[in-house]
């Protein structure tokens, strides 16, 4: 064997790459080799560095070392309501609104009278972005004008939907998981159309009920849409921003992680360097969650 | 094998070559128009995004325009994303003259050094109070803007809604609150209040301070020389906690426009705003109707001295190429004649040069003219009298967080004092 390979290898000898062959592989990965490091690394690189200094955008920067971070997490009432606020994001993405995509998806695929009616009523809000989303929770929920409080009928004492800092984050989920759901169950009707019936057919005649063929048989072979699924729901989580900005600026319960980041570095006196701060410890929860889905994945495969 | 590759070279040289020309085609007028390009055309910034106040603007440089022999070229931005971006725009490539505001949120870009010095111009000026002045000078004694209009804030309330129940304009604080009383137990919600925004209630905040410790008191709280947990603060704070109960409740969730609609609706007796709100939500038939009171005295040694009215005019770019051109434009600017045009159509200012015809004002602003013109000190705004980051960052957060617990005054005031120092420690 070794034999063969080596003589392989030789008869490929002359056929090597040309020093201009090598010259055009360099420059086609190079050139996206540096926009991935002049685009994606280097603004990534710059906020860290930036994040240790007082930079207000035009005058000189000045290391302060972790001064930033120090007020963040001592002196910045805002932060950690905006981390409870981001993580309950996923939460309630997670745990709430993807498995009941998922459930609709299921009764969909049974295929219930007018499924495609439903189908497509469930989808129609993913065709908007988030910020319409946010202008059309303002219709139902505000106080005095809104279409919720017109039902409940409560002229004396109306329910603050959006302006009672213990409900608004709530409304605002809802308002989130009503269009995050519809995304999900497309996502898992596609995958349930391509699960082989043969599966589920031969998990009958072994005598499993229709819930454990579907936690046993149908749901691992669904393994490529879960994973598409649970990174959609985290980053939709993590970059939540529209939505509570058409609504209030993300302030008065509705902060955000990244609300914060944009109300510091843009403005009329920019606080660079403590905007970044912020943005590092977004990165920070974001890498909390992309490593544990990456380990996991690398693992899974392995298994696989 | 090679023919293909090198045709593939070929294309590849003239798609670069392709793309260069183009980015060129591209920039390259851009950057003759910034430095340089024709000595007779003058350069204006324009925050003046929506349609009324955009045209009304365009009226004036053209009659500009027509008076001299410049031409006027204006870059409107929309007003939002203007503020939001003016470093990056006064670091980048100004435009020669530019639309901004006065007082503290003007000086501290001339303490940059972005703006240029107009002094020489002030010289010449004509019917400015001194107020106008002070509100257009430096930190360092210098002027650096042409004001141009402003517009005052006060109680605004419906004439019809007074007459029917009664009710007398107060003077006083307690007659205001026992006015604010009576509202109450006539069903009305007294003061229409909606904070969603963030900042129409930083004008009550203002008048409070302003009435109880005075306009002096005021400048240096917002330039971050006073403690916030002073006394004087929490009494301001205090004074606003009595008052809770007659403003219309979960004004967190409620923006202005809503709140000028309940008033407009008659649903509640009062309001504290500023010259354009309240009418833009009135019906065109009950516009008359609207009318307003100064803010009520608290302390007898500050009156209603003060009045709160923000200022907009114009500034000079440091870094403009054109500095005699645009001072050319800024003098225009200044005199009477190119307020009135402004004014004929967009009716919701007032004019600030003394010399500017009030013929065509309707009666609201003729009062507001009268607001103004008794007052003894002028204040901007909280987000214009102080840092525009501690504004938004810190006061926006804190008087919403009082709205919600108004109770709670004294670990409000040490949350505030402890964000002050960071902030205005960082410059």
């Amino acid at each position: 064997m070794p034999l063969i390979n080596a003589r392989r290898a030789k008869r490929r000898g002359p056929r090597r790459f040309t020093s201009r062959d090598l010259a055009v592989i360099g420059v086609l990965l190079g050139i996206p080799i540096l926009l991935d490091l002049a685009l994606v690394w280097g603004p990534t690189l710059a906020s860290i560095g930036l994040s240790f200094t007082n930079w207000d955008g035009i005058g000189d920067i000045q290391w302060v070392g972790i001064d930033n971070y120090k007020t963040l997490f001592t002196d910045y009432p805002p932060f950690w309501p905006a981390v409870r606020n981001n993580l309950l994001w996923v939460a309630f993405l997670g745990c709430v609104a993807t498995p009941f995509g998922l459930l609709l998806a299921i009764l969909l695929d049974k295929g219930v009278r007018f499924s495609r009616f439903y189908q497509s009523t469930i989808y129609m809000p993913v065709v908007l972005s988030l910020a319409i989303v946010g202008f059309i929770a303002q219709l139902i929920f505000s106080r005095d004008q809104g279409a919720l409080n017109a039902i409940l009928a409560n002229k004396d004492n109306p329910v603050d939907w959006l302006g009672d800092p213990e409900l608004n984050i709530w409304m605002v989920l809802l308002a989130a998981a009503w269009r995050h759901t519809g995304y999900v169950m497309i996502l898992y009707l596609a995958g349930l159309k391509s699960v082989d019936p043969s599966l589920k057919e031969a998990a009958a005649i072994d005598g499993a009920s229709e819930t454990q063929t579907f936690f046993r048989v149908v749901l691992p072979t669904l393994r490529p849409v879960n994973v598409i699924v649970g990174v959609i729901t985290v980053i939709e989580a993590l970059r939540a921003f529209d939505i509570v900005y058409a609504i209030n600026h993300g302030r008065n319960g509705l902060e955000l992680l990244s609300v914060l980041v944009t109300d510091n570095i843009i403005g009329e006196a920019s606080r660079i360097g403590f905007g970044s701060a912020i943005a590092v410890v977004l990165l920070a929860v974001s890498m909390g969650f992309i490593v544990t889905y990456l380990v996991q994945e690398l693992r899974g495969g392995k298994k696989g | 094998m090679a023919p293909s590759l090198s045709g593939h070279r070929i294309s590849r040289r003239a798609l670069l070559r392709g793309t260069a020309a183009g980015a060129g085609a591209v920039t390259l007028p851009t950057l003759l128009t910034a430095c340089g390009g024709p000595g007779n055309e003058v350069k204006i910034g324009s925050n003046a995004s929506d349609a009324v106040p955009r045209k009304a603007f365009a009226e004036v440089f053209n009659a500009y325009e027509k008076k001299s022999d410049k031409k006027v070229k204006v870059n409107t931005v929309n007003h939002e994303a203007f503020q939001e971006g003016i470093n990056r725009y006064l670091k980048g490539t100004p435009d020669d003259v530019f639309m901004w505001f006065a007082g503290y949120r003007m000086q501290f870009f001339a303490e940059q050094g972005q703006l240029a010095e107009i002094s020489d111009l002030w010289k010449g000026f004509d019917g400015f109070s001194d107020a106008l002045k002070a509100q257009s000078t430096g930190k360092d004694g210098k002027q650096y803007l042409v004001p141009y209009y402003y517009y005052p804030w006060a109680v605004f309330y419906r004439k019809s809604v007074f007459a029917q129940r009664g009710y007398e304009i107060p003077k006083t604080f307690d007659e205001f609150r026992a006015l604010a009383k009576r509202m109450d137990k006539d069903g009305l919600d007294a003061i229409a209040f909606g904070d969603k925004d963030g900042w129409p209630a930083m004008g009550t905040f203002d008048y409070l301070n302003m009435r109880a410790n005075g306009y002096d008191f005021h400048v240096s709280l917002m330039g971050g020389k006073e403690s916030w947990t002073d006394p004087r603060v929490k009494h301001v704070f205090d004074l606003w906690r009595g008052l809770m109960p007659y403003h219309q409740k979960g004004a967190n969730g409620r923006t202005w426009q809503e709140a000028a609609q309940s008033l407009a609706q008659k649903k509640s007796g009062m309001a504290v705003f500023g010259l354009p709100h309240p009418g833009q939500q009135f019906p065109d038939a009950d516009r008359d109707d609207l009318d307003f009171f100064a803010f009520p005295e608290i302390d007898s040694a500050y009156g209603q001295d003060a009045v709160e009215a923000p200022i907009d005019g114009f500034l000079l770019a440091k870094k403009s190429k054109r500095q005699k051109e645009g001072k050319e434009l800024l003098k225009y600017l200044a005199t009477p004649a190119a307020e009135e045009i402004y004014l004929k159509r967009d009716p919701n200012n007032i004019a600030v040069n003394d010399g500017a015809s009030t013929s065509s004002y309707n009666a609201l602003q003729k009062k507001a003219v009268d607001l103004i013109s008794n007052a003894k000190q002028i204040s901007q705004f909280m987000d214009r009298d102080t840092r525009p980051d501690f504004a938004s960052q810190v006061m926006i957060r804190a008087i919403q967080q009082f709205i919600n617990k108004p109770d709670d005054i004294d670990s409000l005031t040490k949350d505030i004092e402890s964000q002050k120092k960071t902030i205005f420690a960082g410059n």
